[in-house]
């Protein structure tokens, strides 16, 4: 049952008995909008028993939810901006009046970069504190090892970071990119704009570069008119030494290079890229691997010049990314910025809130059987919809890279991208 | 792979190359000094060296700030006074470390090892609470960026040119020290024979103090300068930590000598079959002929003279 449905249809029931004359309460109109703009302070929180049969953590006036990122160990870079966001949004959904007028709780673990971590603290969140859903995961490896305990013991969980796809599970909402939708737009932008014909691929040695650049190959050699792949490398995580492929590169002039470099490597690789005279204003630089925080570590002006191809940048301009990133900045600090995997951490629980409202239940099944089909026009990255595959429809966008570590944005697909986790003729 | 290019752009091409397995070998060096004075001299497997390290890395990296908001005149050689604090800061770090930790332990080896890696992951939570657990961007004057133009496609980085001439610097300083200087002497006295030293007048735990300070000293440097070309964060410190002792351990751990050898023929190893084969292939390979090697001659390539 749905609380906030009733109360519209009764409130704009409401509003056609005002219509027709027969009422004519001063108050009405006021409650009728409050009501259609679906504020649950104004509705009755439906009985505990009603919404929650699995014996979740959730309470009359309460229900709990998990928050499982990398506070400390090699991930924390990338993680913390996941956890600001999630706090943000079950901040302003509490403020808003909770969900099915339950306030949101959560328990942060802390899964320390170590994937058998993460699947015990997953454990410990869905067995002991019995919660609602996690907020969780970055890392691929992470994602694999907690799955297993999620469809266990049936969790929900919603997993930010765009990703190679190959995954698809009733347990996870998945609020990235999967490849697909990462990669087939930005290279039809770069060989369309930037008459890009030959292309360089270069990656950290792990499955995520690894499967993105399968699926750049193919569609490179398959899909894109004259063009060819003419080189193709991965480095070692961690890797610091990138002068003997730098002159790689020089030797083979490739019109694109197309990167998807991770971690401490980065910083490494567009630090000697510059050292060694490539001019990214003028050689064209494509990544799937670079936000506004990995700017941070690169420094803008190393970085300037380069695409960037993601579904989110913090200078997007629209209202409703003004709105948060502003929030962001008031709870966070004016100096944090906000990355791609960022803003897709804050539709996590937002995303999870509709879902729940829509099934007018708390339990795990009826979520994962309501997700489909659920709109969030609120997000930051413009509107967003959940695919029956469990990941998002969204618009792919191109930014170029400024010295001062934002992007502008430069290309964006005009319509939302269908996700595609098992692309046919991609493996 | 060369069939459609000139001779006269294959020789730059190569002299470039050339160029680039150079500046892995100074970047070796540089990280590899500190810990083989430590482990050379003292004994002692200093697993919290990449730590030490990113100290100096942090230092240059407030350093440039202090310039930037109060004194950005002399921006351009603020990168000198980063390399001066960044040794002290990381040398009187080292120097505590000593004191409180190391000391108590030089009769056990082994348990330094297990000992300083727990230094390690401390000071990296050190770092990730006190300066965050994003990777900070360190900017650089612009004196140090992009390339030198040689001819009209020959092109050698100015950073690198940098890191080599600050390596070739610190080693001869190293070497003067060690081996021409009264300290020198004490500390190699130390090494050989602990008891007689003490016995002659020696105060062999001042001389322990300063040894590890010293080799602290020198990852501070290298963490300074390795600013320039890798990332500055918590754990940054990692990265180089695998290569470091790869390199020491290769090279004999006593034989400064041995450590320079065993930089050179890596990185040029490196380099070169990164240039050939891919990434990854190349370290593979490196790391296969380094444990080959190891299995024919455990004490390393340059073990001229042990006592023990």
């Amino acid at each position: 049952m749905s609380s906030d449905n009733e109360n519209s249809i009764k409130f704009s029931s409401m509003r056609r008995k005002l219509l027709m004359g027969m009422a004519a309460l001063p108050a009405a109109p006021l409650l009728s909008s409050a009501g259609l703009f679906s504020t649950p302070a104004y509705a009755q929180a439906p009985a505990t028993a009603a919404v929650n049969t699995t014996g979740l953590a959730v309470t009359d006036t309460e229900v709990t939810v998990g928050i499982l990122h990398s506070v400390t160990g090699t991930m924390a870079i990338s993680e913390t901006g996941s956890v600001q966001a999630e706090k943000l949004a079950i901040d302003q959904i509490n403020a808003a009046g909770g969900v099915l007028g339950r306030k949101i709780k959560y328990i942060q673990e802390d899964g320390a970069s170590d994937w058998p971590t993460f699947a015990e603290k997953a454990k410990k969140l869905l067995v002991n504190d019995k919660v609602a859903a996690v907020m969780g995961c970055w890392t691929s490896a992470s994602r694999k090892a907690v799955l297993p305990v999620f469809e266990q013991y049936n969790g929900m969980l919603y997993y930010p970071t765009f990703y190679e796809g190959l995954e698809q599970s009733k347990n996870v909402i998945y609020t990235g990119q999967e490849a697909t939708q990462q990669i087939l737009a930005g290279l039809d932008w770069v060989q369309k704009t930037k008459n890009g014909k030959t292309f360089y691929l270069i990656g950290s040695d792990y499955i995520w570069p690894r499967t993105s650049m399968k699926i750049a190959r193919k569609h490179i050699e398959g899909h894109l008119k004259d063009s060819s792949v003419v080189g193709e490398e991965y480095f070692p995580l961690g890797h610091t030494q990138f002068n003997s492929v730098i002159n790689k590169i020089k030797l083979k002039k490739p019109d694109v290079i197309y990167a998807a470099v991770v971690g401490g490597s980065n910083v490494a690789f567009y630090k000697q890229l510059k050292a060694a005279g490539i001019d990214l204003s003028k050689q064209t630089l494509l990544t799937i691997s670079v936000t506004e925080d990995e700017i941070d570590g690169i420094g803008g002006e190393n970085f300037a010049g380069a695409y960037s191809c993601m579904k989110y940048f913090q200078s997007l301009d629209n209202p409703n990314n003004k709105e948060f990133v502003a929030a962001f900045k008031k709870m966070w600090g004016e100096k944090t910025v906000i990355g791609d995997v960022t803003q897709a951490a804050y539709l996590g629980p937002w995303l999870w809130k509709l879902t729940v409202e829509k099934a007018g239940s708390f339990d795990i099944d009826k979520i994962a059987a309501a997700s489909a089909g659920i709109e969030f026009t609120k997000a930051p990255e413009g509107y967003v919809k959940i695919h029956p595959n469990h990941h998002l429809w969204s618009k792919t966008r191109v930014g170029q890279a400024q010295p001062d570590g934002q992007f502008k944005v430069v290309f964006e697909t005009p319509d939302l991208i269908e996700p595609d986790p098992f692309p046919k003729g991609y493996q | 792979m060369f069939a459609d290019y000139s001779l006269a752009e294959l020789g730059s091409i190569f002299v470039m190359q050339g160029f680039a397995g150079l500046i892995l070998f100074s970047v070796f060096v540089l990280m590899a000094l500190g810990l083989a004075i430590i482990f050379g001299q003292m004994g002692v497997i200093n697993m919290a060296h990449g730590e030490f390290m990113i100290l100096g890395a942090y230092v240059t990296y407030f350093t440039s700030q202090f310039f930037l908001h109060f004194l950005p005149s002399l921006f351009n050689i603020y990168f000198f006074v980063a390399m001066i604090l960044a040794f002290f800061a990381s040398g009187a770090l080292g120097m505590a470390v000593e004191w409180l930790m190391i000391r108590r332990l030089y009769k056990r080896p082994l348990d330094t090892l297990l000992a300083t890696w727990g230094l390690s992951l401390i000071l990296q939570q050190v770092y990730r609470s006190v300066f965050g657990p994003r990777e900070v961007g360190v900017e650089l004057p612009n004196w140090m960026m992009g390339s030198l133009a040689l001819t009209d496609t020959i092109e050698v980085q100015i950073n690198g040119l940098f890191v080599m001439g600050l390596t070739i610097a610190i080693t001869i300083a190293v070497a003067l020290l060690m081996y021409k200087s009264a300290w020198g002497k004490q500390v190699r006295a130390v090494v050989q024979n602990r008891v007689m030293a003490g016995a002659v007048g020696i105060n062999t735990e001042k001389i322990d103090r300063n040894t590890f300070g010293l080799g602290c000293g020198i990852a501070g440097v290298a963490g300074s300068a390795f600013t320039m070309i890798g990332s500055t964060g918590p754990t940054s410190g990692q990265l180089y930590i695998v290569d470091t002792f790869l390199v020491v351990v290769f090279g004999g751990a006593q034989s400064l000598l041995g450590t320079i050898a065993s930089a050179f023929t890596i990185s040029q190893a490196q380099s070169t079959m990164e240039f050939f084969l891919s990434g990854s292939m190349a370290k593979v390979l490196t790391l296969l002929g380094v444990v080959i090697i190891l299995m024919l001659r455990p004490q390393g390539l340059f073990v001229i003279k042990v006592r023990r």
